[in-house]
């Protein structure tokens, strides 16, 4: 059909009839113009298109070029081997201690951005006069897009030191009573700063998109709650709150995923080592700085230093899949409509 | 009947007062989030205004921290953002209006919806593992600038195809109708009509998105973009016709926030004050796109009353 279209347009643009009655003229030009919308709107799909080509590809590649390696070592060494260092001889392959890495900073930047978050969330949606709103809507905007590498430093070089000032004092008796748990002096390279400057970068994420959740609750409900004596608090916290879970939610994992996948922050600052600890005061790798770690050297493809950094993507990229689709099915679970 | 009134009253006050401290909880978080980004810029600048200078700005990167500068990794910048903004606009912006305007309510769709949610939560590294599989090796176009703005394209493709939506849907459907009363056909109908309409929300979003580019590091590190060049990438004007020239596309390259992560993870302490020079040129920049960003979605949210 589309093609013929195509032909038969080409074919009168070529040899134009001298004489062209006005009612040919008129088919003539509505077929061109349909087959230009036809045109046009295979164009827009193709576009669209282009972006589940993207998670194809994504999905492809990761999986063909860390295939080798699991040819090499059993799927089962990989996911609960205890060391990783995959270039040194004899190589290890035990994901665990990235895993761990990436699980001890996500923690630490969770506890510190779904507080932050909610309470911004329910204090913008509920409380703030619109004049304090407007203010403070930009600010938390400008602070989600400070670049990563940013705050990398700002973890290395200022939340460190303070948090060096605050521990090492208390660090000297901790030690003496509990020397596995506490360390003598915070390193330089720890979890723990990385993992706070983490969670402030989260915090915007998580508050503007609960808030709109929030807003998004009828203000019917609001009323009828007010109505019965209840105040702000009470209201935010027992009707608002439980009627936009769902949508907190789905902040709650984007967040998650978003500190899953950082990596500048943990790659300035939380150091490079592989160790499997769950210590938010001692230096580890994460997932994504172990593949930073390997392509700031030369990868050429089909090493071993190449195939590992695929399958570290792959397990972060089926690690955000999965807390998606739990937040996927929470979110349903929950979902209220008005 | 007395006892009860004052119980009532007592009752009333203590959730009054429960209310009251998590509306000053509530303040404090927004001033903590104040107080650290006034920490954060605060030390980038004490560190690094001192730093800034006309040769920081036009120096190329050096082994002696002195007389290290950022003009490498500001003309990469650029060109990169080019690039990037020539794949992303037209491409997200199509889809966009694809999924808004044209697409049938089937499967294809849908998939593509969810797909383009689920692509905005996966990690931007892994956007850089694609860009080495797929453009540097299986495509071999190399470490180049046309490799990093191809990435960061990717990359910020669902907040181009998002934006675009959501502006197109806050266009109120009387418009598509008067369009389409007037005989306007439904390409003339969106092109001509609605997207004007549309076109400074979607403004809000690219430039929001570029922002976010601009200050990528993760996926161009793991193309291999370089931190030591000290050249730059040739000129895209020559003297002869046709005057342009697309050899900086296949040049190697270095970006501001990359130049940063090798200064900030040297040990000396002369690097770590680069760092901060460049921190505050990419905040800087950083900042500038985003208010203009707020801005300009305050000016247009103003200016229309439908």
């Amino acid at each position: 059909m589309f093609y013929r279209d195509v032909w038969v347009v080409c074919l009168t643009m070529v040899d134009q009839p001298l004489v062209i009655s006005a009612k040919s003229s008129f088919y003539q030009k509505k077929r061109h113009r349909d087959l230009r919308q036809r045109l046009i709107e295979t164009l827009l799909f193709l576009a669209a298109l282009s972006s589940v080509l993207t998670t194809i590809a994504i999905m492809v590649l990761l999986v063909t070029e860390s295939l080798p390696l699991f040819q090499k070592v059993s799927i089962v060494e990989f996911l609960t081997g205890r060391e990783w260092a995959p270039l040194f001889d004899p190589p290890r392959y035990g994901i665990l201690p990235l895993v761990c890495g990436t699980f001890v900073t996500s923690m630490v930047a969770l506890c510190v951005a779904i507080p932050m978050g909610t309470i911004a969330a329910i204090y913008l949606s509920e409380f703030a006069a619109p004049k304090l709103r407007e203010v403070a809507k930009p600010i938390l905007e400008v602070l989600a897009g400070i670049p990563t590498v940013v705050y990398g430093y700002f973890a290395l070089l200022f939340v460190t030191p303070v948090l060096q000032i605050l521990y090492n004092p208390l660090g000297e008796k901790l030690s003496e009573w509990l020397p596995d748990l506490f360390p003598y002096e915070l390193d330089g390279f720890n979890m723990l700063g990385p993992g706070i400057v983490m969670g402030i970068m989260i915090t915007p994420t998580i508050s503007s998109i609960s808030e709109d959740a929030m807003r998004a609750v009828p203000v019917e409900l609001r009323e009828g709650s007010y109505a019965t004596g209840a105040t702000r608090f009470q209201t935010a916290w027992k009707v608002v709150f439980p009627a936009a879970i769902s949508g907190i939610i789905a902040s709650y994992i984007l967040g998650i995923s978003r500190a899953v996948g950082e990596t500048m922050i943990v790659a300035v600052a939380a150091g490079l080592q592989p160790t499997l600890t769950l210590n938010p005061l001692r230096p580890a790798a994460t997932i994504t700085t172990y593949i930073v770690q390997v392509s700031l050297g030369d990868t050429p493809h089909g090493t071993i230093g190449y195939q590992t950094i695929f399958a570290a993507g792959l397990t972060l990229v089926l690690l955000t899949l999965f807390f998606n689709v739990i937040g996927y099915f929470l979110s349903r679970r929950f979902r209220e409509t008005y | 009947m007395q006892g009860s009134l004052v119980g009532v009253q007592g009752n009333i006050q203590r959730r009054q007062f429960w209310s009251a401290v998590f509306a000053i909880a509530g303040l404090l978080v927004l001033l903590v989030a104040i107080i650290v980004l006034l920490a954060l810029i605060l030390q980038l600048a004490i560190q690094g205004v001192p730093r800034l200078s006309w040769a920081f700005l036009t120096s190329f990167p050096s082994s002696n921290a002195e007389q290290a500068g950022i003009l490498s990794a500001l003309v990469g910048t650029g060109l990169v953002m080019l690039v990037t903004a020539f794949a992303a606009i037209p491409v997200g912006i199509a889809s966009g209006i694809y999924l808004e305007e044209y697409a049938r309510k089937n499967w294809i769709a849908s998939l593509i919806e969810i797909n383009v949610t689920n692509l905005a939560g996966v990690p931007s590294i892994v956007y850089g593992l694609l860009a080495m599989g797929l453009f540097k090796y299986a495509f071999q176009l190399g470490e180049s600038v046309l490799t990093a703005g191809l990435t960061l394209a990717l990359l910020i493709l669902p907040v181009v195809i998002v934006t675009t939506r959501e502006a197109l849907r806050s266009v109120p459907s009387g418009l598509r109708e008067a369009a389409y009363a007037l005989g306007a056909s439904k390409w003339q109908m969106v092109w001509d009509h609605i997207l004007p309409y549309a076109s400074g929300s979607i403004l809000t979003g690219i430039i929001i998105g570029l922002s976010r580019a601009i200050g990528e590091t993760a996926p161009l590190i793991t193309i291999g973009a370089l931190t030591f060049i000290s050249f730059l990438p040739p000129s895209p004007f020559k003297s002869d016709f046709p005057f342009l020239s697309f050899d900086w596309l296949r040049s190697p390259f270095t970006v501001m926030p990359i130049q940063m992560f090798n200064w900030v993870s040297r040990p000396e302490p002369e690097f770590q004050l680069n760092a901060a020079a460049a921190g505050v040129i990419l905040v800087a920049l950083t900042l500038l796109m985003n208010g203009l960003a707020i801005y300009l979605r305050y000016r247009f949210r103003k200016g229309v009353k439908w």
